[in-house]
């Protein structure tokens, strides 16, 4: 069996009196998609933050390549190589793809102070990053503002794939999307497991978790109800953990929806075909 | 590239979307930042050639005459372009101008320091209030059109009260003979191009005075500073990575940051490089006119704002070019001019850059819509 790339030992992050995470037992593996679910206010925010080098714990380990790690930056967690594509994705509209693609980190050629960006290079692997992707993008020099909102994640993504990102980190990417750009989103997740990365891929949609992952970790008020492989639950029983049990007249309902966009969505990925 | 069968698609997979519209030349000049002002240089050009053709405005002294005035306007316009897409403005450009000549001209006249050292003076103080002005800015975090504006105050206050002080004075000349054995001083009052102008005349292209020298002499160093300043900021802009920092800390600040650029630097850089600019137009003037006084520059600052908005910069920062604001200068320029020359009355000459402006601005949020349609 392959080693978890990260390993969380029994970690609690509170915030003064605030109990944001309590004892957390997770392990990620490279080329899985790990889930992360739960309400608002369970603590999925703070659990990636941790990973991502804002937070410190308060107590219990974090474990990177089976190194027990102390993150002191994010600058320290990406130089790792754990990326973090969050909600606001970091980019800047009025800019071009491959302007974007490259912000902070140009490719110069060239000599001391006359090395130039260079543009041409960096045009041809801003489209080959989204091309490996399945992302198939008109022109590398069409401003960003001109794509859609899936398209834009896939771009984060790419981008923080090209840069030797291990581990990815998405914080509900498709929270803000329809039902076809989210497909989008989730065939780049599957592309990037497919090549050996780790994906954290919050979410609170069943819907867009199910299909791509490999575990399922759901919390709820900072702690775990346990990490489950994909084989071993079914999505009702993950819906039935998530909300809880009790709902059943809520969770009924949210069924009936699941399995309308589901048949909606398989059509929809038909006709993309 | 034409794929009719789905199959070789899948097969050969182009790295070129075949989506890709066939643009037109003129769509795709119309996504140009400077389009606008490029197409208003042409209508400038029309509206003179038919309206001052035979007032000597496109004879060699009139040509030279606009030429230099548009580009002591475009050595300004080229910082504040910079800055502006970057998200910033300094309004303290105009005092800085004033503030500089002194700086020249007082050390020089008064205390009997070579010219060349007083012009090192003069970019020292200048960079170093520019970095003071961009700390401020990036420190408080307030609007650095407030913080510049202080700083028109403060410096055309500190330049008319130490001109006061130390020279009794508001207006100190006599620089042209203190500068005359400067090895400095031609670099920015002198002229280039003589050689050339002299062959013109003796090959009868150019005119000549009754002693026989041509009309024209040679063109003002500014002109020279202006075109190699516009290279140098259009290099970084599109060239360098500096570029990419400059568009990524105009267009959205938190997510440069994020991405790691310092956009702090970026700001405080740029801020010494407006004033940089405006000292450059302050030694060509002093050095060439050879007096300085407390009230130069004034309103220079705003000159040089509507120069770079004709030029297509977005007041709001994230989108412009140089070779825009290099335009809105000419237009400037051969408007003043232009009208002197067909004899209209200048009063005219604000309504005409005013009713610009605001074309200027609607059209820019027009081509600002444009390319962040979703297409
Ligand atoms: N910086 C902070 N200071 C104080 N409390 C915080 C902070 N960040 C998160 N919390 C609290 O921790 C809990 C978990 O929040 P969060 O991780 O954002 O949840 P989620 O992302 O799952 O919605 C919430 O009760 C929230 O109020
Ligand atoms: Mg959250």
């Amino acid at each position: 069996m392959t080693k978890p790339i990260i390993e969380l030992q029994n970690l609690s992050r509170y915030f003064g009196s605030v109990v944001a995470l309590q004892g957390i037992n997770i392990q990620i593996m490279p080329g899985q998609v790990h889930c992360l679910l739960g309400d608002n206010g369970a603590g999925k925010s703070t659990l990636i933050k941790t990973l991502a080098g804002v937070h410190r714990p308060s107590s219990g380990h974090l474990l990177i390549d089976g190194q027990a790690t102390v993150l002191r930056s994010p600058k320290q967690a990406l130089d790792l190589g754990i990326a973090t594509v969050y909600q606001d994705l970091a980019l800047v509209p009025l800019m071009s793809i491959t302007r974007n693609f490259f912000l902070g980190r140009e490719i110069t050629k060239g000599w001391g102070p006359f090395a130039y960006f260079d543009l041409k290079t960096a045009d041809h692997i801003a489209l080959k990053g989204l091309a490996d992707m399945g992302i198939q993008v008109r022109d590398p020099s069409q401003t960003v503002a001109t794509l859609s909102g899936g398209e834009k994640q896939c771009l984060a993504i790419a981008r923080a794939i090209y840069f030797g990102a291990k581990v990815l980190i998405l914080d509900e990417p498709t929270a803000a999307l329809g039902v076809k750009q989210s497909a989008k989103v989730l065939k780049v997740i599957a592309t990037a497991k497919q090549r050996g990365l780790a994906v954290i891929f919050i979410t609170h949609n069943i819907h867009h978790a199910y299909p791509v992952a490999d575990q399922f970790t759901l919390l709820k008020r900072g702690r775990t109800l346990g990490s489950f492989a994909k084989s071993s639950v079914s999505r009702e029983q993950v819906l039935e953990m998530m909300s809880g049990g009790s709902e059943l007249a809520e969770l009924e309902q949210e069924l009936a929806e699941f399995s309308y966009n589901d048949a909606h969505t398989t059509q929809q990925d038909q006709a993309q075909l | 590239m034409p794929i009719t069968n789905s199959s070789v698609n899948n097969t050969v997979q182009p790295l070129y979307d075949e989506r890709i519209r066939a643009q037109s030349v003129l769509q795709k000049l119309l996504l140009r930042p400077d389009f606008g002002a490029l197409a208003g240089v042409i209508l400038v050009f029309a509206i003179f050639a038919m309206l001052a053709n035979d007032s000597g405005m496109f004879a060699a002294d009139g040509i030279l005459n606009w030429t230099t005035v548009s580009a002591q306007l475009a050595v300004l316009a080229i910082g504040a372009c910079l800055l502006m897409i970057a998200g910033e403005f300094d309004l303290s450009i105009g005092s800085m101008i004033g503030f500089a000549g002194m700086v020249i001209a007082i050390p020089a006249l008064y205390w009997g320091w070579p010219v060349w050292a007083s012009i090192f003076l003069a970019f020292i103080t200048s960079l170093a209030l520019g970095a003071l002005i961009g700390y401020t800015v990036v420190r408080t975090g307030l609007p650095s059109f407030i913080v510049s504006l202080a700083f028109l105050f403060i410096l055309r206050g500190l330049t008319i009260a130490l001109s006061i002080l130390f020279t009794n004075k508001t207006i100190v000349s006599g620089v042209s003979e203190v500068a005359q054995d400067d090895w400095l001083a031609p670099l920015f009052g002198g002229e280039f191009g003589s050689d050339f102008f002299i062959w013109l005349s003796k090959h009868d292209l150019l005119a000549t005075y009754a002693d026989g020298s041509p009309l024209v002499s040679g063109i003002p160093m500014i002109v020279l500073w202006c075109l190699l300043l516009a290279a140098f900021a259009t290099w970084i802009l599109l060239y360098s990575p500096y570029g990419n920092w400059i568009f990524a800390t105009g267009g959205d600040e938190k997510a440069a940051k994020n991405v790691g650029v310092p956009t702090a630097k970026v700001k405080i850089l740029l801020f010494m490089f407006t004033a940089f600019c405006a000292t450059l137009y302050a030694s060509c003037q002093v050095l060439e006119y050879g007096s300085a006084a407390a009230d130069r520059g004034v309103l220079k600052e705003f000159e040089a704002i509507i120069a770079v908005v004709i030029g297509g910069t977005l007041l709001t920062g994230g989108y412009g070019s140089v070779l825009g604001a290099l335009c809105g200068a000419l237009i400037f320029g051969v408007v003043q001019i232009g009208l002197f020359f067909s004899g209209i009355n200048s009063d005219w000459f604000r309504v005409f850059l005013g009713s610009m402006l605001l074309a200027a601005v609607l059209f820019n949020n027009f081509i600002r819509q444009r390319i962040s349609q979703h297409s």
